[in-house]
């Protein structure tokens, strides 16, 4: 597609060498460098792009809310239906926010006033950039809110954001920036705080109101199986410039540029690799493991009882990798917080070595901590920020009556495991990336010799290529020390590569189970089948 | 991805210095506060006389070179009142932040992490905030009596419930964090966590909170013995000195202006320190403040 | 809705009995006999024995305590030592001024300091917002009476603008009582305007970095309406909740205010209590007070639910 002779009036946006300046104390000079796109109507241009590729700020730059006195477009151009963004006024630019060119974020449940109606926010649009009364402002509302799905329009218009699910207010967020039918609509990263299937929905969504509307999309994405479901074009952006573009089809199935090929390469497939049944002897076992949350209450009411793990039962063999999948709120790490015994389950069994720990007090339950360790989401919370690494690797190991020294020289030796320099344990934890604490918290359980390795979303957090060099060392961890891996995700792509069993959950309970090719294979639980249809970029999976 | 801040490799002097010259008011304010400890220090050596004295001639003079905060209505000289004021005040204030810090920081590690204490030790914290600070320690000095312990307990004992908030608040949030399960996880004792995890979190606001509460007090202290319910007569405060320059206000304002104005100078510092420290050590709070 | 607020105003109960509790403890806990400290030094051994009596003191703990919660249900808050008048009574006598003043220092408090809050947030970083900020620090640090000396040595002796001293009627001299009450007002107003100011602009400064900010701009919406529809709104419940915690301070205040400028109302009647040892009007005053923090503070947290619909347990 050569869009240098397309003429102005033909595109939607085009942005023409645009750099956007970093502060003076920044480690690289700028956010973007020298980008240039375009898009034409009716069309979805994804940019993809790690944490740091500057796609986000590519957004706000055409939005012109970039925030003040931190980031300023330094040059370049950005024309929306041929008139320049960057040298419109703040009056005029205001103008054009909601009318002609709208935008949808990233999280749907902050997104929202929580003190005004939904209704009142889709209709401020209207009071904004027209001169509609309250009741055509109404209609208007009603019929936009119908248009995005919603259910019972007429008793929702008059909802707090609070009372609707996550994939509702994205749908509300959708009505606003359309309702005025603009000619741009930018979404950065709309799907990625949703459960799978509620993205799918969303995904569905987007693309039929962009089609029917022939609205052009800049559609920001770190997912390739997005991309590969909803671009027309795509554009890969890395530290700031952009590395390919191309249509979606020349970008997954043919990437030219190294960094593409890496990107592609990384995402795990969702066809799991054959596997032999492991054999090892029971590590753990769980008998109608149950938790049950009772919200609220007081003196005169019960409060509401949340069953968020209901008789779960499952066994972990050493060497074996066993998936719990779910979407949020499905008690998969209910479980896993269970069993670690961070949480008191409040009814069933955990067997571990023989003993029921489910119910041991915090005393002798001290002898078994050594043998279940935790690996946690958030690199940037799971490690003590004001103690060093070698301190935070060796509290274990010294409270179990190790000396000091023999506890750093086994940090030592677990650093260069997970691929550090062993002068790493004197540094603190900001000074690392995401994938290098994650690293460290996994030398940190390591240094107890556990049997059993729960790790919690522990790749969730990270970029696609620094997910798949950590969940290589996972594996690599499991096979030498002969460990029980029992890996919580939402993710059914990791799940599909890196898991030997799967157990599906929804709800508190296990709605299916067996090995990981079988149920890729063949669903049972319609629940299954219906998380593997909302797994975003099939025809991907099937390609590479 | 942010690095946040680490004070471990520069020079901790020279990070205090560049952080002067970016924040004029805070040393301006130390620069007012070490002058003020010194006065009080030194006071015998700074060409006092005995606060006490009682001088029948020159009574309620006006300030001049000879006097230079001139006296009062019995005579005493007010520039030696003034610099053995400050020691009271000072001391006040430090005593009761200290008392008050370590009391709260113990009731709040207790309440965060005893969840059956909790409930209990909240609600009498929420009844002790509901009785105003003045008048809870007018109560008390009245029943007590009023002496230099008295007043200063009598002072701390409204200070507490907001620093026992304040604590509990931190250990609730700290103890949700992953790196507190991951040591829960590796097997240490609730006692080292809190040691090691918890209390190094409190630290920094507290240092901030202490000098609010040092700025509270001293100001508390002075309406105790305006009021009369403070320190006894007999102690140079600079309270006692503006309630007994109240009645001859209008002939001899000084009386009441210069222990009032060097109060409000004292209260003033301390507070533009606690905003400095606080830009300085608890970067999370400041930017919301 | 209806249960949340049943359920607000039953959780002050377990508060009031903790108040009430602190306030029988501080008589009878503290070392040494009250009775003696209560009387002074001059007082004959008769006088102890009468303070004791009156106080209940000579009775066993238990008997003490039942009595007493016992009369505070009825609305007995005891007998003036000096006065041999029942406590109520006196409270009732003096309560007009405390309350005139009260009421003028919130509202010109709240006048003031909410929108100075709101333009040092939305101005936040400039020169503006440091000039409201050093005011609020100051606020803070000048001594109640101080300030009032100061004004009263300025618009009182030195200019003779307003009057001095002394309370009037706004029911029987209207003119007269906005003229004694400015002076009053103002200086008991500074250290509130400087508490509700600074929580202003941090609540308003902190919700503007909100997600729902940057949708409304980014729907084109122009800046004073994303600070006062969607900004001020939100930071509402923070505002009212130092609003309400600052009747505390409001009332130490008052206390003062009311002795600088003799205005004969609830803070003359716990400092004369003071001089004259009447520990009956002092305990009686902590409790008034205290009471009347504690439902103030239920009807703001009441009133969050018209400021926030997430607020409905």
């Amino acid at each position: 597609m050569n869009t240098a002779h397309t003429p102005a009036s033909e595109t939607i946006l085009s942005i023409r060498d645009l750099s956007v300046a970093l502060p003076a104390s920044g480690d690289r000079s700028y956010a973007v460098q020298d980008l240039t796109l375009t898009i034409h109507p009716g069309e979805i241009v994804c940019v993809v792009g790690e944490s740091g590729s500057g796609k986000s700020v590519t957004a706000q730059a055409v939005m012109g809310l970039l925030p003040k006195g931190q980031l300023q477009p330094s040059s370049g151009t950005i024309l929306l239906e041929g008139e320049d963004l960057l040298a419109a006024s703040p009056d005029r630019l205001r103008d054009l926010r909601g009318s002609r060119m709208a935008m949808i974020f990233q999280e749907p449940m902050t997104a929202l006033n929580p003190v005004l109606t939904v209704g009142d926010q889709v209709a401020e649009v209207l009071h904004i950039h027209t001169t509609l009364d309250a009741a055509a402002c109404r209609a208007r509302v009603l019929e936009m809110m119908r248009a995005v799905h919603l259910p019972d329009p007429e008793r929702m218009i008059d909802a707090y954001p609070h009372q609707l699910s996550g994939g509702q207010r994205q749908r509300i967020m959708i009505a606003q920036a359309l309702i005025l039918d603009p000619a741009l609509l930018i979404a950065d990263e709309p799907t990625t705080a949703l459960d799978v299937t509620t993205q799918a929905q969303i995904l569905k969504l987007i693309r039929e109101m962009q089609v029917r509307r022939g609205t052009g999309v800049l559609f920001i994405t770190h997912d390739f199986g997005v991309v590969a479901d909803i671009a027309d074009r795509v554009v890969v952006m890395q530290h700031g410039k952009l590395v390919e573009s191309g249509t979606r089809d020349e970008i997954i199935l043919r990437p030219q540029h190294p960094y593409t090929k890496m990107l592609i390469a990384s995402v795990p497939s969702l066809t799991p690799p054959a596997r032999a049944p492991v054999t090892g002897p029971v590590a753990l076992e769980t008998t109608k493991l149950s938790k049950i949350y009772q919200s609220g209450g007081g003196w005169f009411d019960k409060g509401r009882i949340v069953r968020a793990a209901h008789e779960v039962n499952l066994s972990l063999r050493r060497g074996e990798t066993l998936g719990v999948v779910g979407e949020s709120g499905s008690g998969k790490s209910t479980v896993a917080r269970c069993i670690a015994r961070l949480i008191d389950p409040s009814e069933g069994g955990i067997w571990l070595e023989g003993e029921n720990i489910a119910t041991l007090p915090q005393a002798r339950l001290r002898k078994h901590r050594k043998t279940v360790q935790v690996i946690f989401q958030d690199p940037f919370r799971s490690l003590n920020p004001r103690r060093t690494v070698g301190q935070s690797i060796i509290e274990g190991p010294t409270n179990f009556g190790l000396s000091e020294q023999e506890a750093l020289e086994r940090a030592r030796d677990l650093m260069a495991l997970v691929g550090l320099s062993p002068d790493a344990l004197s540094r603190y934890p900001h000074q690392f990336s995401g994938g290098q604490r994650q690293r460290i918290s996994i030398a940190r359980a390591l240094a107890m010799q556990p049997h059993i390795l729960i790790a919690d979303e522990a790749v969730s957090a990270l970029d696609v290529s620094v997910q798949a060099q950590v969940l290589e060392l996972l594996d690599q961890i499991r096979v030498k020390f002969d460990l029980a891996l029992l890996f919580i995700t939402h993710d059914l792509r990791v799940a599909a590569q890196i898991c030997d069993r799967l157990m599906v959950m929804q709800k508190g309970e296990v709605v299916e189970e067996g090995a990981t090719v079988d149920i890729f294979k063949n669903p049972q639980h319609p629940y299954t089948k219906a998380l593997f249809d909302a797994a975003p970029g099939h025809d991907f999976a099937r390609s590479h | 991805m942010q690095s946040r801040s680490s004070t471990t490799d520069t020079g901790t002097l020279a990070k205090w210095g560049q952080f002067c010259r970016s924040h004029p008011f805070t040393a301006v304010a130390g620069v007012i506060l070490i002058v003020l400890v010194l006065a009080a220090l030194l006071a015998p050596y700074l060409g006092t006389v005995d606060p006490r004295k009682i001088n029948i001639l020159p009574r309620m003079r006006p300030p001049s070179p000879q006097a230079w905060f001139g006296s009062d209505q019995l005579g005493r000289d007010v520039w030696t009142r003034t610099l053995y004021g400050a020691r009271i005040s000072l001391m006040v204030g430090l005593m009761v932040a200290l008392m008050s810090i370590s009391l709260g920081l113990l009731i709040g590690m207790i309440s965060g992490y005893m969840r059956k204490l909790d409930a209990v030790i909240m609600r009498v914290m929420d009844g002790l905030m509901s009785i105003p600070g003045i008048l809870l320690a007018i109560g008390l000095v009245s029943v007590s009596g009023a002496s230099f312990i008295t007043v200063t307990i009598a002072i701390t004992v409204p200070e507490i419930p907001r620093v026992v908030r304040l604590v509990r608040a931190i250990v609730l949030s700290v103890r949700e964090e992953p790196y507190v399960e991951a040591a829960i996880a590796v097997g240490t004792k609730t006692p080292l966590i809190l040691w090691r995890h918890v209390l190094p979190n409190c630290v920094p606001p507290l240092i901030v909170q202490a000098t609010y509460v040092a700025a509270s007090a001293m100001l508390t202290e002075a309406l105790l013995s305006f009021l009369g319910a403070g320190t006894p007569p007999e102690i140079p405060s600079w309270g006692n000195m503006m309630a007994e320059g109240r009645i001859v206000f209008p002939i001899a304002p000084w009386i009441v202006l210069i222990p009032g104005c060097t109060l409000a100078l004292a209260i003033l510092a301390v507070n533009v320190l606690g905003d400095g420290l606080r830009d300085r050590l608890d970067p999370k709070i400041a930017k919301r403040m | 809705m209806v249960s949340f607020i049943v359920r607000r105003v039953l959780s002050t109960l377990p508060v009031m009995i903790i108040v009430a509790i602190v306030v029988f403890a501080m008589l009878r806990l503290t070392p040494g006999d009250p009775a003696v400290v209560i009387a002074g030094d001059q007082a004959t051994a008769e006088q102890i024995a009468r303070i004791r009596s009156n106080l209940g003191l000579d009775l066993p703990i238990h008997v003490q305590f039942v009595t007493w919660i016992g009369q505070l249900l009825q609305g007995d808050l005891g007998i003036s030592i000096f006065t041999n008048m029942p406590v109520s009574t006196l409270i009732a006598q003096r309560l007009e001024p405390t309350l005139m003043l009260s009421l003028t220092t919130i509202c010109f408090s709240v006048l003031v300091a909410v929108p100075l809050g709101v333009w040092a947030a939305w101005r936040s970083g400039t020169w503006t917002d440091r000039v409201i900020m050093v005011f609020s620090v100051l606020g803070f640090s000048f001594p109640v009476f101080v300030l009032g000396y100061l004004l009263i040595y300025e618009f009182g002796l030195t200019l003779k603008w307003l009057p001095t001293q002394g309370y009037k009627s706004p029911f029987s001299d209207p003119v007269g009582f906005v003229r004694s009450i400015i002076m009053p007002t103002i200086t008991l107003s500074m250290i509130y305007i400087a508490l509700v100011t600074r929580i202003t602009r941090a609540s308003v400064l902190e919700v503007l970095s909100e997600d729902y900010i940057r949708t409304a701009r980014a729907k084109g919406q122009i800046e004073r309406k994303v600070l006062f529809r969607h900004a001020l709104k939100n930071a509402a419940v923070p505002i009212a909740t130092i609003i309400g915690i600052g009747i505390a301070l409001l009332i130490g205040g008052a206390v003062v205010t009311e002795t600088v400028f003799n205005i004969p109302g609830l803070g003359r009647l716990v400092v004369d209590a003071i001089l004259r040892r009447d520990y009956p009007i002092i305990q009686g005053l902590i409790l008034v007070f205290s009471f009347t923090y504690i439902i103030i503070n239920m009807l703001i947290d009441i009133a969050y639910t018209f400021f926030d619909p997430r607020i409905r347990y």
